[in-house]
């Protein structure tokens, strides 16, 4: 029997070349990007420098160009969007898993789901003619209200970072919900069983057993979300009012680095202009780089205590 | 092996046959660019290729700015800008490219004040209301304007577009020629740095936030501000009167301009009684010389446009180009090989 051991030795070796291949061309492929991204933007860190990320000018008849805005958009609309629909999403999970009768769990999970689905510009759409009419109702209240705080002071526009935030909340959701819920379910029975024999009631056991023990699978579905909320770019666009602005306040528009790419690249005439988008688009490739790297980092650090190894 | 052997035979049969067979019967130009005078492009081509099944044009608008970089570099038959190309530009092109104006469009202000039907606006208010100057709807300069109007104390929203587009050009064009502040603070480009505003994506963004939001002004295309209904203001032209933008206003405004040899030239705030003062042409950009038969196909092309083409202007909101204009076309057209 030496010789089918042997040969199957090399087929083993072979396959794993194969997938090593496969492997590598993931990683080739991230590398290739950002290579062609760092060329085709060096017209731009050549005239701009590092002042490219806090410079906030953005004049493209004048040729000067700085991301900050655009940075900065980018990071608090998203930023917006996870804090609301972090715990609403995992709200929902929990309903769905622990709480809701089969059938209607199912029901429900199934239109989530179709949310994910939905296309962007669909959704953006929808925030044209519902969401952005919606929030120039209320606005007038944040402001009479809030309005001693700078986050609600300014002019009820409708367009803005907080329409940008709600409707980006909105797809982040589906992310969140559908995949903290199978989590959930997939936390074992007898512990839940044990912890509630122990007389504890089912917020308790939520809280000591489910939750920690799906703890860091919840957190890569919040920042798999975050992604996606980064990198989002028809319906921010549409309704984040696209003013290359840094402003504190939640109501006045902003802009994103995935929108001013897709808005202006079409007509940018200039090589330093044409340079200086794509510059935006790698900066855009080392922030979600970041951000996953620290979702790593998050999920392995918090991996060692409690949850599944 | 066999198979493999066949499957090469097969491929290189392919090879040889497919760029043969439609060249034979048919010829295929391709071009690219603007999106302003696309609808009526899509048209030309359409009822070209029904009139000569032979001829057959694709055009894509991908933006003006990519029409310019794709016939600088040859990969296209023809471009299609909306504002002329610049002299540095020009250097950079390989043989002597032409500057063909097809048709004209107008830019007009769209507003949405509930009350007020008619708007009348002069360069003065109209790029301080653009800079960021005049801030409310009842300033002395607009009432000046409008002597008969009702207008609110409202703070005023300016909707400006938030890519880059011709429509832009053309109306930061004419910004540019009349306030020297405008020139001086953002200029004239396909996206220039706006002092005030909302920006909306799309002639469709611009409209949809101008008609959602009161006390509202903006900037659409014509045909884009008759179609979906939205109020447009009369602009005071060069020779002092109100007007709102019509066809005939606009080939009166093209009439209105010397007309330089190579065609690039803006007719914002043109001199003329009946002159629109935001309209433009828009060009189509062909070589002198052109390789294989394309030459010939253009100039068949651009012959039929600038006699019956220009008859389906209208209906889809652009201005044919006034006949002095067409006659030094047809001139020009003849040069193309």
């Amino acid at each position: 029997m030496a010789k089918p051991g042997l040969r199957e030795r090399a087929d083993d070796k072979t396959f794993r070349l194969f997938v090593l291949g496969f492997g590598l061309v993931a990683v080739a492929l991230c590398a290739a990007l950002a290579a062609e991204l760092a060329w085709g933007s060096k017209l731009a860190w050549a005239k701009f420098g590092p002042a490219f990320f806090w410079s906030s000018r953005w004049n493209p008849v004048e040729e000067q160009f700085g991301a900050l805005p655009f940075i900065y958009g980018t990071l608090v609309s998203s930023l917006l969007a996870l804090l609301l629909s972090a715990p609403l999403g995992l709200g929902a999970a929990v309903f769905l898993a622990e709480i809701a009768p089969k059938r209607l769990a199912a029901a429900l999970c199934f239109l989530i789901e179709i949310l994910a689905a939905i296309p962007s510009v669909i959704i953006g759409m929808m925030g044209i003619f519902v969401l952005v009419p919606a929030v120039r109702w209320f606005e007038p209240f944040l402001i009479k209200y809030f309005g001693f705080l700078p986050l609600f002071a300014g002019t009820p526009y409708g367009v803005g970072m907080l329409s940008a935030g709600l409707i980006l909340s909105v797809m982040m959701l589906p992310y969140i919900t559908s995949i903290s819920r199978e989590l959930l379910l997939a936390v074992p029975q007898q512990m839940k069983e044990g912890m509630l024999a122990l007389g504890s009631t089912r917020w308790e056991m939520l809280r000591k057993v489910s939750l920690p023990y799906a703890r860091s699978g919840i957190i890569g579905a919040v920042f798999l979300a975050l992604g996606r909320a980064l990198g989002e770019t028809m319906a921010v666009t549409m309704v984040i009012g696209n003013t290359p602005k840094i402003s504190a306040s939640l109501l006045d528009p902003a802009y994103t680095m995935s929108a001013v790419i897709a808005n202006e690249l079409a007509e940018a005439t200039s090589d330093i202009y044409v340079h200086s988008l794509i510059a935006i688009a790698l900066a855009l490739f080392l922030i979600t780089l970041v951000v996953n790297a620290g979702a790593r980092l998050m999920v392995y650090r918090l991996s060692d205590g409690g949850g599944p190894q | 092996m066999k198979r493999i052997h066949s499957l090469t035979m097969a491929l290189a049969l392919l090879a040889a046959c497919a760029p043969q067979s439609p060249a034979a019967d048919k010829t295929i130009l391709n071009g690219a660019g603007a999106t302003f005078p696309y609808p009526i492009y899509s048209r030309w081509f359409d009822d070209y290729n029904q009139l000569h099944p032979e001829v057959q044009i694709n055009y894509q608008s991908i933006g003006s700015g990519g029409g310019i970089s794709n016939i600088t570099s040859r990969t296209v038959d023809f471009g299609a800008t909306d504002g002329p190309m610049t002299d540095k530009q020009l250097f950079k092109v390989d043989g002597k490219l032409l500057h063909i104006p097809t048709v004209l469009g107008a830019v007009v202000p769209v507003y949405n004040l509930p009350g007020v039907p008619e708007l009348r606006l002069s360069p003065e208010t109209l790029s301080g209301i653009f800079l960021g100057t005049i801030r409310k709807w009842n300033d002395p300069l607009l009432k000046k304007d409008n002597p008969d109007a009702e207008l609110p104390s409202a703070p005023i929203t300016v909707v400006h577009r938030s890519d880059g587009s011709g429509t832009s050009y053309c109306f930061t064009d004419y910004l540019s020629k009349v306030s020297k502040a405008w020139e001086k603070k953002a200029g004239r480009g396909t996206s220039v740095e706006w002092p005030v505003g909302l920006g909306g994506k799309g002639n469709e963004g611009v409209s949809g936030l101008v008609k959602q939001s009161p006390n509202s002004i903006g900037y659409v295309e014509l045909i884009y501000a008759t179609q979906n209904k939205l109020s447009y203001a009369a602009v005071k032209n060069a020779a002092g009167s109100f007007l709102k933008a019509t066809i005939e206003g606009v080939t009166a405004a093209a009439a209105g301009v010397k007309m330089p040899a190579d065609f690039r030239v803006s007719i914002t705030n043109a001199a003329g009684e009946n002159a629109y003062p935001i309209s433009t042409f828009t060009w189509l950009l062909i070589y002198e010389k052109n390789d294989g038969g394309a030459g010939n196909t253009l100039r068949g092309f651009l012959d039929w446009m600038l006699t019956e083409g220009q008859k389906s202007a209208p209906e889809l909101g652009y201005a044919p180009l006034p006949k002095e204009v067409a006659a030094l076309v047809k001139k020009t057209v003849e040069r193309i090989k």
